[in-house]
């Protein structure tokens, strides 16, 4: 078990702040023990990677405990990294007030992996982890009311995952003859340009004769 | 409002050619007790004269419509007076990005308008889409949805554009609406 790999990416100037980030990182570790599968200290806040199953045992440990005490819950979110195995990074956002102190918890999921809900811990995951449903597709077990949030009613697809297109597939609307607004498959007058601006030659398409072809990047249209 | 040149639609500043016609006004009705107007012109006066926006704020756009409410451009000096209810008001403003989700509310708000009822597009995400025209989620253009009269562009227009935008829609309602009934 890796514990107190304490990896100060942060300013090097020292600090008491680094320093008091370090001391509850390794408590935390202390507290957190067999669930912890890694923990840092990265850019001012205490990042903790543990297995999905053991989220909310995590959480409450790091709520009761008398001296971490991570209270308050920012943000419950996800990551896709769609080249991985367990292509998502389910990160949950803590805050302790009495520390003054910030802390990550991510855990690894791969896709169709439940994910145990925190709903019951704090109530404010409620419709954090109803975003991370409809935005990815991640499902959470035990939560009281797994709905849609932000999309459409009739929506389908996980808009935030890497390999929904920016467009949307079925997605232009207007009103006709039937009197009320429908779905259409999309259709773009202009597709999306991407101005990179690394090479003054990306858009040329002409090439020498001897030169490689030039590498297609016009792959942003939905 | 003040005075009306029909063939230009500008008003008449105060001086002696608005003395003239207020004059001629005032002889015609001490003389004869009545005034004789075409109802078109007529009808299209009080229409324009008293448009009242049925505002559809949206989004950031919906602050700088305030702002044109507001004591520095005031509306209100134009007849314009802000109706909560479709029903009561003449012209609807869509002020913000139209999202795929709202577009049936708005297509229904729209249809709760009795005739004659104009829209004005404020912004470019009302235009086309604008900032978020490539997104999955956002309608690109309200004219997909509502038939529209009078565009003002701006991210978000100024307070005094969208009153250069109303009173060029006042201008339309001179020029082009009639009494009969579609």
């Amino acid at each position: 078990m890796n514990e107190g790999n304490i990896s100060d990416s942060a300013a090097v100037g020292a600090d008491e702040s680094l320093t008091g980030l370090a001391a509850m990182a390794d408590h935390i570790a202390n507290v957190v023990q067999p669930m912890a599968e890694h923990i840092s200290v990265v850019r001012g806040e205490i990042e903790l990677r543990v297995a999905a199953a053991s989220v909310p045992q995590a959480l409450g440990l790091l709520r009761g405990d008398r001296q971490a005490a991570f209270n308050q819950l920012i943000d419950v979110t996800a990551v896709d990294y769609p080249e991985r195995e367990a292509r998502f990074d389910m990160v949950y956002l803590l805050l302790s007030m009495d520390n003054n102190m910030r802390m990550r918890i991510i855990a690894s999921v791969s896709e169709g992996q439940a994910v145990p809900s925190i709903t019951s811990l704090y109530m404010s995951a409620n419709w954090a982890e109803r975003e991370v449903w409809d935005m990815f597709g991640i499902f959470f077990s035990g939560h009281p009311d797994l709905r849609r949030l932000l999309t459409d009613y009739g929506f389908e697809g996980h808009p935030l995952r890497k390999d929904f297109p920016l467009t949307g597939h079925v997605e232009v609307r207007y009103d006709d003859a039937q009197r009320r607004v429908v779905n259409e498959p999309v259709h773009l007058v202009q597709e999306f340009r991407d101005f990179d601006f690394l090479s003054p030659w990306e858009g040329v398409q002409t090439q020498m004769a001897s030169e490689p072809a030039p590498q297609d990047k016009s792959d942003q249209k939905g | 409002m003040g005075i009306i040149d029909p063939l230009k639609a500008a008003p008449i500043p105060p001086g002696a050619d608005q003395d003239a016609i207020l004059r001629a006004v005032g002889d015609e009705i001490t003389n004869r007790g009545f005034v004789i107007a075409k109802a078109d012109k007529l009808f299209n006066w009080a229409r324009s004269g008293s448009l009242w926006p049925m505002t559809f704020g949206l989004a950031c756009c919906a602050v700088e419509m305030m702002h044109s409410a507001a004591s520095r451009y005031d509306m209100d000096r134009y007849g314009m007076l802000f109706r909560p209810s479709p029903r009561q008001s003449d012209v609807m403003i869509v002020a913000g990005t139209l999202t795929n989700k709202m577009a049936p509310a708005l297509r229904r708000v729209y249809d709760q308008m009795p005739e004659p009822r104009w829209v004005l597009s404020m912004g470019s995400c009302a235009n086309g889409g604008g900032y978020y025209h490539y997104s999955y989620a956002v309608v690109r253009g309200c004219d997909r949805i509502v038939p529209v009269d009078v565009y003002v562009p701006g991210c978000p227009p100024t307070a005094e554009a969208l009153i250069y935008g109303l009173l060029q829609l006042q201008k339309k309602i001179r020029r082009t609406a009639t009494i009969a009934r579609n």
